[in-house]
């Protein structure tokens, strides 16, 4: 057991200062600590906080790794790391291993050094009660949810599935239960803890393992005396039944951990940049802005709405515009985006593109309106006066005469908003929609390098938003014609 | 055309006007001159409702207005409006719209006017103050003088029965004010009724058929031009006027 080291959440993940090197087994002994790089959120049982005292982290990875960093006659402290940055945070050098329920996948074999096996799992299918799928075969053309970067991931993307991706071990089998997608393939140890779980009475495994694969321990390449070392330890552990009591506690030990260790080369494949991963990347550029320009539709009459309400409504109705922008700005937009999908999951079912459109747009309403509130305030009282003098109602005064110079007015901070709108759709991702940004960091690990992914996907949204900024451009130039500072 | 019955207004606690009285008669030209802060423009404000007022009674081009109305009578108010109305000191012209399309804009809105009618009846109006050929200038193209023709010609494109005017002249440079003071004339000529607030002399001895003296919120002289301005009652008027003239 052990205390939470380094900063939880957030993309870099903290550690030692002394970085690189092939020395890391001498660095690890001087130090006295070997840094372990692992991501909370994959639960239990893993790594998670303990429920009778959060400040402890307790978990299937923390024992192994503490046995294993007893034998090498350190102690272990554990680094956040979000889930899908664990490896490039160790080639990186924020902590010395990654461990995490970390599965020996063939591409990860050829990017980093694998320990030795320490437990063997099996992926499970799981279904809702009642179907009849008994294998992924049976699913060819339906929806399946996997997390990214995993052995299962893998596997479902060799067969013609739409593979739906998520971060966290909770929200595939919630999206299963709702009936968005229609199995789950995960390990076992996920799938007997949030899937075919007495809390879920809707969902249950199949009970054949749709394969077999391992969990090792991740090093850098050049960790060759490091990976000796820990192979030597887990061998001890395997032999004076060490690992066998760890897993016993864990209720983890079962005939799997004897049999045949299994080999998964079979399935994973490196993958290079070729018109196919082109043609992925546009689809998804295709998304992005799809996403952005529907939400985006959605964000500007709502938000003037909101800003009329704000300025000329009555009491209870300025009250309201006003908490609805307080809550929506004031609140991140990834929680509303979990609200709405998951959360609300159960009464309005959204589908993901849905509730990305819906989520986006009503977060963006609240920017806008204010942007808009802004741009109706610095029209010169005497506009409005002029109008009502000549008998105008307030409608009418709204809609030609003021609605039209706020326009102008709104017109360049409404586009920064569209940009930044862009870019932010890229959260649209956690509730499973495949956008310009979930694809490179996918394809990224594809292909072992973020290098041509990255800039493709850079490219990419500088031709969606260049284009957009320049169309404004042109718009606000014609508008100004016929509108210079008036003297007053 | 006007009946003004003891008209009192509070700025705060500040009586900015005082149980002010007054008729006008179709076709009357009146000038409202007085020291500045004396209540003029706050007394041209209360008659088409731009400013409301705590006691008395206005009647005007058929309309009654009492204290206190609000959005029950908001209907009410945007007729009187209609037959009532107002030129600013800064024109207050529609940038985002054409010399016009500012002409247009009210009868085609309020009164449903289609679009053809409304710029025929536009380019007449236009034509009366001189403006024919710069109908689908922005404002921003014309000068001070034009801009203050153009708010005319969109007061006048209501078809009203009265006009206010505040201050028409004292964003001008002095030699566009002409231009708008002829327009002005022209109008008195053709039987207007109307109400000018001003710092012009030549307005008020020229055109004018009254001149009122406005005054800590009261009128202190009321006849014809030739009675107020050569021979003021008040030390007030007195001062003005032989400032005006320098």
């Amino acid at each position: 057991m052990m205390a939470i080291g380094g900063a939880i959440g957030g993309a870099a993940c903290g550690g030692t200062e002394d970085r690189g090197g092939s020395d890391t087994l001498a660095k690890i002994r001087a130090r006295g600590e070997i840094l372990w790089g692992a991501d909370l959120q994959g639960g239990e049982p893993f790594v998670y906080p303990d429920p009778e005292n959060p400040q402890r982290l307790i978990g299937f990875d923390v024992d192994i790794m503490d046995a294993v960093a007893r034998r090498l006659g350190v102690k272990a402290r554990m680094v956040q790391c979000a889930w899908s940055n664990l490896v490039p945070s160790l080639e990186r050098g924020d902590f010395d291993v990654v461990i995490n329920g970390l599965e020996a996948t063939d591409e990860r074999k050829r990017r980093i050094l694998l320990s030795d096996p320490y437990y063997v799992y099996a992926e499970t299918l799981t279904i809702r009660a009642g179907a009849s799928y008994r294998s992924v075969f049976d699913l060819l053309g339906k929806r399946v949810g996997t997390l990214n970067q995993t052995y299962a991931h893998d596997i479902l993307r060799l067969l013609p599935i739409e593979t739906v991706l998520y971060e966290g071990t909770e929200e595939p089998y919630r999206d299963l239960e709702l009936g968005r997608t229609d199995a789950v393939l995960l390990d076992s140890i996920i799938a007997e803890r949030y899937g075919c779980i007495p809390s879920k009475p809707s969902l249950q495994c199949v009970p054949y393992d749709m394969a077999r694969g391992t969990y090792v321990i991740g090093l850098r390449k050049e960790d060759r005396e490091l990976k000796q070392a820990i192979d030597g330890a887990i061998a001890a552990m395997r032999k004076d039944g060490e690992l066998k009591r760890v897993l016993e506690g864990l209720k983890l030990w079962d005939a799997r951990q004897t049999d045949f260790v299994p080999a998964e080369s079979a399935v994973a494949r490196k993958r290079h940049f070729d018109s196919q991963m082109l043609a992925q990347f546009l689809a998804a550029a295709w998304v992005t802005l799809k996403v952005s320009v529907l939400s985006f539709l959605l964000a500007v009459p709502l938000g003037l709405l909101l800003a009329v309400a704000r300025i000329y409504g009555a009491l209870p109705v300025r009250a309201f515009a006003r908490g609805y922008i307080e809550v929506f700005r004031g609140t991140p937009v990834l929680l509303q985006l979990f609200v709405l999908y998951y959360g609300l999951g159960g009464y309005v079912n959204l589908g993901p593109m849905t509730a990305a459109v819906v989520g986006l747009g009503l977060n963006y309403a609240a920017y806008e309106a204010e942007v808009y509130r802004g741009a109706l305030l610095a029209i010169p009282r005497g506009q409005s006066e002029a109008a009502r003098a000549l008998g105008l109602s307030p409608w009418q005064t709204l809609r030609h005469v003021l609605v039209p110079q706020g326009f102008r007015i709104a017109l360049p901070p409404s586009t920064n908003d569209f940009i930044a709108l862009l870019k932010d759709s890229s959260l649209v991702s956690t509730i499973t929609v495949i956008e310009l940004t979930k694809r490179m960091s996918v394809d990224a690990v594809d292909m072992g390098s973020y290098l041509i992914p990255g800039l493709l996907c850079a490219g990419l949204y500088l031709l969606l938003s260049l284009p957009l900024a320049e169309l404004a451009r042109r718009l606000e130039r014609r508008l100004a014609r016929d509108q210079r500072p008036q003297a007053l | 055309m006007i009946s003004v019955r003891k008209l009192s207004k509070r700025f705060g606690d500040r009586l900015v006007l005082e149980a002010v009285s007054a008729e006008v008669t179709r076709g009357e030209t009146i000038a409202i001159v007085g020291p500045s802060g004396g209540g003029k423009t706050t007394f041209l404000r209360c008659l088409n409702y731009l400013e409301g007022f705590d006691e008395g009674e206005v009647e005007i081009a058929g309309s009654t207005l009492r204290p206190g109305m609000g959005r029950r009578d908001a209907l009410a108010l945007r007729a009187l409006r209609t037959r009532v109305g107002m030129v600013f000191q800064h024109f207050n012209l529609f940038p985002h719209l054409t010399a016009l399309d500012n002409v247009t804009l009210a009868p085609r809105v309020v009164r449903g006017t289609g679009r053809v009618g409304a710029e025929l009846k536009g380019r007449d109006l236009l034509a009366k103050v001189g403006l024919a050929d710069r109908a689908g200038a922005y404002p921003h193209e014309l000068s001070g003088g034009q801009q203050q023709r153009v708010a005319i010609a969109r007061a006048l494109a209501q078809q009203p029965e009265v006009l206010l005017f505040d201050e028409p002249t004292s964003a001008l440079d002095p030699e566009m004010r002409e231009e708008v003071m002829q327009v002005i004339r022209e109008l008195a000529q053709g039987g207007m009724t109307m109400l000018v607030v001003t710092h012009e002399m030549q307005l008020a001895q020229g055109v004018a058929s009254r001149v009122w003296v406005i005054d800590r919120g009261r009128i202190v002289e009321d006849g014809p031009p030739a009675q107020v301005v050569n021979e003021p009652v008040t030390e007030v008027a007195r001062e003005l006027f032989r400032r005006l003239r320098a």
